[in-house]
């Protein structure tokens, strides 16, 4: 298990080099030199100055900006003086975090329900429910989801709030929008891993000991087949990070998504670029972490990895 | 108890010889079928697909000739015609600036449509090329391949998109390539398993013996066996890329005014949607059928590009 998880960590540490030398390689490829401009207060120069020391060699910029990350300092905005990249992670960072956990938890139960649910009834109405909202969450990209979703509950029948993020109420639409499709890939993976298991010897020999079908399908069927779901969280969290992006902007939710496209669309580069970093490494660390565990839950994957 | 009685009443004299006709029991009564007649029998016969396959075809000639059959420009702007609903001069309405919405959206699926499909296809076959090229000849270079991907795979894909993005500017081209950087990845990953599975194989094995060149073998050996799952698994990655783009667009980094593509077009539906709703239906209508018509046909193709479950329906 040592060895597997060496591995993992040498290629997330791998993965996060390449990602900051593709992000400084891309900052001095950018055309017209977009980190200057005539609005730009002296103060704010002397910042991203200090920041990418652009008059020194690039091999020593490349180290100087290496250096800057690891002491965790991300960079400064090029559009407001005192506006850095760190402050606005700590300001916002609470808000998508909470709207993340909050979608991957609605997503995760509801599809294993909804996938456990579709197998137990194969072929019924309950099984086509289910298989038509594995469909439309596969099929409807988020955003517009989320934009629906306000329509329709916010605006047309007044039953949820409108935008804002103040209570347990506010925060139902966009954790809906952010985990349906989180919903749809786990209910879809859960129903074939389910009917899969139902085939297998043990379950015969469980059924044939004269277990209780409760006790079969709860201790048996549904602890073996929910093992290859948590393949998809990775690729999940992923999923539910591009989300708060939009559903934060729609909601108007404070979090790191809705600044990220605002300075996008101000065309704060140094905020995007240090966002960037952080948004890319927090995920390749999910990442890891979701593989490590995955180890850790089967044996097979660990010996595979020796 | 009935039948024997019956076979008693029978009589050898009701019964003739008719003897063996070797060449009637040997020769084949069905015609021929090749892999891709079949396929497309299958696909017919699979109605899900089937209407799927259909409403493509009927996107992709309407964006092609949709906006040069409409009398409107898709950047005309008309300030005395500003958000009008539904009607027979306007078939989809008006936007903001008063431009028919009609010709904006299949304009747009002309945008959207081509870099799903030619991110996707330019994906596969770069991804294809390399993963097989490491899948055949194994070794350092395979291994060498691999340590890179693995490094690459890690990155988040919207990351590297927004990354490119950012530099490059924002257009129809920008948004190819910047899906290309790492699109390839996950069609080398599969393609060099399917080749190092199949390449230790017997059929394999007796080609080369016969003194087959490599590139024989590749052409008429290894590609025939992966054709199908190549294009099930491009099916599947259309959807994916149409997505990128109209999220991109959304969060303003992709296809930039007066350009408009189904991403700009729901933005857009976005910002109108408490006064005028239908202006975001119109566009989230057009892209949520697509992505759900591709991946119906995705399912489809899977099963009917499989040689395996030939005549099991």
């Amino acid at each position: 298990m040592g060895k597997y998880i060496i591995k993992r960590l040498g290629i997330s540490l791998a993965t996060i080099l390449v990602l900051v030398t593709v992000v400084f390689i891309l900052v001095r490829l950018m055309p017209g030199d977009p980190f200057t401009s005539d609005k730009m207060t002296p103060e704010i120069k002397a910042n991203l100055e200090k920041y990418y020391g652009f008059d020194k060699p690039l091999i020593e910029q490349y180290f100087t900006y290496l250096k800057n990350l690891l002491k965790g300092d991300l960079g400064y905005s090029m559009k407001y003086k005192n506006q850095t990249v760190n402050k606005i992670i700590e300001d916002s960072f609470p808000f998508s975090f909470d709207l993340g956990i909050r979608s991957l938890v609605f997503g995760i139960s509801f599809g294993l329900v909804f996938g456990i649910t579709a197998a137990l009834n194969r072929g019924k109405k309950l099984d086509f429910i289910s298989i038509v909202i594995a469909i439309i969450g596969t099929s409807v990209p988020d955003f517009i989801m989320g934009a629906l979703l306000q329509y329709f509950f916010g605006i047309k029948w007044g039953l949820f709030p409108v935008a804002q993020y103040l209570g347990f109420k506010h925060t139902i639409l966009p954790a809906i929008a952010v985990g349906f499709y989180t919903l749809a890939q786990v209910s879809r993976l859960m129903r074939a891993s389910m009917l899969e298991v139902v085939q297998q010897d043990y379950i015969k020999t469980a059924k044939s000991k004269g277990i209780s079908s409760f006790r079969v399908t709860y201790k048996h069927q549904i602890r073996n087949a929910i093992m290859p779901v948590v393949t998809v969280l990775g690729p999940t969290v992923a999923a539910v990070l591009t989300g708060t992006f939009v559903i934060e902007s729609i909601f108007a939710i404070p979090g790191m998504g809705k600044f990220y496209v605002q300075s996008v669309q101000n065309l704060d580069y140094s905020i995007v670029l240090g966002m960037t970093v952080f948004y890319g490494a927090f995920l390749v660390i999910a990442n890891m972490i979701v593989d490590i565990l995955y180890g850790l839950i089967d044996p097979r994957i660990r010996i595979a990895g020796k | 108890m009935e039948n024997n009685l019956e076979l008693k009443n029978l009589n050898r004299t009701e019964f003739k010889v008719v003897g063996k006709n070797i060449e009637k029991m040997e020769s084949i009564t069905r015609p021929n079928l090749t892999y891709w007649a079949d396929a497309w029998r299958r696909i017919k016969k699979n109605n899900v697909a089937f209407i799927s396959l259909m409403v493509i075809v009927l996107y992709i000639l309407m964006a092609i000739f949709a906006p040069m059959l409409s009398k409107y420009e898709y950047t005309a702007i008309d300030s005395s015609k500003m958000n009008q609903f539904i009607s027979s001069k306007h078939w989809f309405g008006t936007d903001e600036l008063g431009r028919d919405l009609w010709v904006r959206v299949w304009r747009g699926a002309r945008v959207s449509l081509t870099i799903g499909f030619v991110a996707t296809i330019m994906n596969t076959v770069v991804g294809g090329l390399i993963g097989g090229i490491s899948g055949y000849y194994g070794g350092t270079l395979d291994s060498f391949i691999m340590r890179f991907i693995d490094v690459m795979y890690g990155i988040p894909r919207l990351i590297v998109q927004i990354l490119m993005m950012v530099v490059l500017r924002p257009g129809i081209e920008a948004l190819i390539i910047a899906m290309c950087i790492t699109g390839w990845i996950g069609t080398a990953r599969f393609v060099r398993g399917e080749i190092y599975r199949l390449k230790e194989q017997d059929f394999v094995a007796a080609a080369k013996v016969l003194g087959v060149s490599d590139f024989t073998i590749i052409i008429r050996h290894l590609i025939p066996n992966i054709i199908g799952l190549i294009i099930t698994n491009l099916t599947m990655a259309v959807p994916s890329a149409i997505f990128s783009e109209a999220f991109l667009s959304y969060i303003g980094l992709g296809i930039a005014p007066p350009e408009c593509s189904w991403g700009v077009l729901t933005k857009t539906g976005v910002k109108m949607l408490r006064v005028y709703p239908y202006q975001l239906f119109i566009p989230a209508f057009f892209i949520c059928s697509t992505m759900l018509a591709l991946n119906l046909l995705g399912d489809g193709l899977r099963d009917a590009l499989d040689p395996k479950l030939r005549g099991t329906e």
